[in-house]
């Protein structure tokens, strides 16, 4: 029992943190699906999102704040993929890449220049932000929220894709783009769907994300956006599910190094294990055979 | 034989434009203060146009699209920071606070800088082993990982005694202590980072011209047909990337020389970007746009728009001007560059001569415009 107290904390916040990180990883896997292009300023948005909250919560009730956040994430994915991705379409995929560290580059220096370099502390959402006991285990309550949110949002999104005629265009698109286009499918707006919904998760994945860690800086993106891309590839890029659970996987991993005082290896490790699997196992850890990625 | 004149002619005048720039540095160097902002943007936008062409030999001749270089760099930066340091500095308690220190050598400035080239090199043959099968997208993740795990890695508590931990590491060689060879005079600082810098990336430009350089561009245009040629794919990627990591080690450790202080935290995925955007700004696969770039981008960033941050500076009463504004409309500057001119400055050209002369026969084509509209309206009256 007292082994169970002593670790309990520590996989109930993986398993939180791991469900944060799914958020953010599914918007990576559905881009990479389509575009084949790593979205390097996916982690931005993600913190523009909390940025957008601590500003927003600031001088409007919560009620209000929150929807607002959601709309205006979704609406900065949206232009993003306009303004900076849709004119390379047809350009080698390595320019759209620089393209995306370049938006990545403009959004943190943005913030920069509106936080004026401050982290800046993140609201305390009511309810969310409550201490629970469980099993005499003592955490916040949105630990115990996200991983049921999570399996909510990927089971609804699932569906979404698998039964809906968007969902239909988005497997078309990312199984064969050129095809889809002699199809009928509108490419663009389809591409644009993708941004929408992943800019919709990673707002929702920001708000658990930081009710956790109570502050934001412009950089707090950068890192847990590569890992979320990590995640998703050492799940096996493409599907969903997978994805969900790579990022469960790397986010309980790194609680427990976390909790055995090896901080400073927590993003190394993540990097460490990528490496591994990519050279192993070159369709992630739950991945198909059929690949062209090495 | 024409043409082998034209190339002497050209070989001269590049050795006199050389000359002339550094005979103009020293002068510079000699009479104005060392103080001035314009020495310290030279400094730096040399050391970062070394690393820019490092990584253009990887990214824009091998086509090997990495992301890698910050963690050479740190690399560098350390080796040469801990060779370097006194021994008196290392035994004492100003650096080394909560460790004691392993490395009981100290070396002097060339030897530090040549080895923190060869252990940067080392460890990226070490890496390039598994990374560099990979491709594109994957090799970049990849070496991306491994810039954050030697990141890591040198801030590991038990790596202290070597590396210090998380502290800073100063009090070793830096530029002020470089002196004029068999005398104590102080040796021109900017003058001896041109000179580091300029030998590096004249070695990589004769790389690039030679027989492997060649074979390099094989395999960014095509690699299974470079390998239907003949040419050992493997060996020739792990052989650019260890190139690069060398010459990326001798920016970092000049880096290091320019800050007098070194702290691991500094070299993050974010001075990749930097570097990339250079890369970029300059021409993917063009040497001398690299060098100019880093010139221009370090030139804005650190000088010529700072007038946007001054708050003092606002018109009309808005307060849009402050601490920042520099940079975003910096990235917006990068932006642009990146979405309607990608292909920088110089595109995948470099400087000629041949071009100058031609540009000043004919200056932005107006003449042969001229004479197209000449010889239009020629036709059209017969």
């Amino acid at each position: 029992m007292s082994f169970l107290q002593n670790s309990l904390p520590y996989i109930l916040a993986g398993i939180s943190v791991g469900g944060q990180y799914a958020l953010i990883a599914i918007g990576y896997t559905m881009v990479y699906g389509i575009l084949r292009l790593i979205n390097f300023a996916h982690g931005d948005v993600f913190m523009a999102a909390g940025m957008f909250m601590v500003f927003l919560s600031a001088s409007l009730p919560l009620g209000v704040a929150v929807p607002l956040v959601l709309l205006l994430t979704v609406l900065l994915g949206f232009l993003i993929e306009r303004a900076a991705y849709k004119p390379l379409r047809s350009a080698p995929r390595m320019s759209v890449m620089i393209s995306a560290i370049g938006v990545s580059y403009l959004l943190q220096n943005c913030a920069l220049y509106f936080t004026g370099g401050l982290a800046k502390v993140y609201p305390q959402l009511p309810w969310l932000s409550d201490t629970v006991t469980i099993f005499g285990a003592v955490t916040k309550r949105v630990t115990l929220i996200t991983p049921i949110l999570t399996l909510l949002l990927v089971i609804g999104l699932s569906l979404f894709i698998r039964y809906t005629k968007v969902g239909m265009a988005m497997r078309a698109v990312s199984k064969d783009f050129e095809t889809a286009r002699l199809m009928g499918i509108k490419v663009n707006s389809v591409i644009s769907m993708t941004f929408i919904i992943g800019s919709l998760l990673a707002a929702v994945g920001s708000l658990l994300y930081f009710t956790n860690y109570a502050s934001v800086t412009p950089t707090s993106g950068g890192m847990p956006g590569l890992k979320c891309f990590v995640a998703a590839v050492i799940g096996g890029t493409g599907t969903i599910p997978r994805a969900v659970l790579g990022a469960i996987l790397n986010g309980i991993c790194e609680t427990i190094l976390k909790g055995l005082g090896w901080t400073t290896f927590s993003d190394a490790f993540t990097f460490a294990l990528l490496i591994v699997i990519l050279l192993v196992k070159p369709t992630g850890l739950f991945g198909e055979k059929a690949t062209d990625k090495v | 034989m024409e043409l082998r004149k034209d190339k002497k002619k050209d070989a001269l005048c590049t050795a006199v434009a050389l000359a002339g720039m550094f005979v103009v540095l020293l002068v510079m160097e000699l009479t104005m203060k060392s103080t001035s902002i314009l020495f310290t943007v030279l400094k730096k936008g040399v050391i970062y146009a070394l690393v820019a062409v490092s990584m253009n030999l990887l990214n824009g001749f091998t086509g090997l699209f990495s992301l890698g270089q910050a963690g050479f760099m740190l690399i560098g930066a350390y080796t040469y920071s801990i060779l370097s340091m006194p021994v008196s500095v290392k035994m004492g308690e100003s650096v080394y606070k909560y460790y004691d220190c392993a490395i009981g050598i100290e070396l002097g400035i060339f030897p530090s800088l040549i080895l923190a080239g060869i252990i940067a090199a080392v460890f990226a043959a070490l890496i390039g082993l598994p990374v560099l099968r990979l491709k594109s997208d994957y090799l970049a993740i990849a070496t991306l990982g491994f810039a954050e795990i030697l990141r890591a890695f040198f801030q590991w508590d038990a790596m202290g005694p070597v590396t210090n931990g998380a502290n800073v590491l100063r009090q070793y060689k830096d530029l002020t202590k470089v002196k004029i060879p068999f005398t104590s005079i102080p040796f021109p600082p900017t003058l001896f980072c041109f000179l580091v810098s300029g030998i590096c990336i004249a070695i990589i430009v004769l790389l690039i011209n030679s027989s492997y350089g060649r074979a390099f561009k094989a395999i960014r245009d095509d690699e299974i047909a470079a390998e239907a040629m003949g040419i050992n794919l493997f060996k020739h990627k792990e052989m650019s990337f260890v190139i690069s990591s060398f010459f990326a080690g001798i920016s970092g450790a000049m880096l290091a020389m320019f800050q007098y202080t070194v702290q691991a935290a500094q070299f993050k995925t974010a001075m990749t970007y930097e570097i990339l955007l250079i890369v970029v700004i300059g021409g993917i696969g063009s040497i001398t746009g690299s060098c100019i770039a880093s010139f221009l981008f370090i030139a804005c960033n650190e000088w010529w728009l700072r007038f946007l941050d001054e708050s003092s500076n606002n018109i009309l009463g808005l307060n849009i001007l402050r601490s920042g504004f520099r940079k975003v409309v910096f990235s917006i500057i990068i932006m642009i560059i990146v979405l309607f001119f990608s292909k920088g400055i110089m595109g995948e050209r470099e400087f000629s001569w041949e071009r100058i002369r031609a540009f000043f026969r004919d200056p932005f084509g107006a003449k042969s415009r001229r004479a197209k509209k000449a010889a239009a309206s020629e036709g059209g009256e017969s």
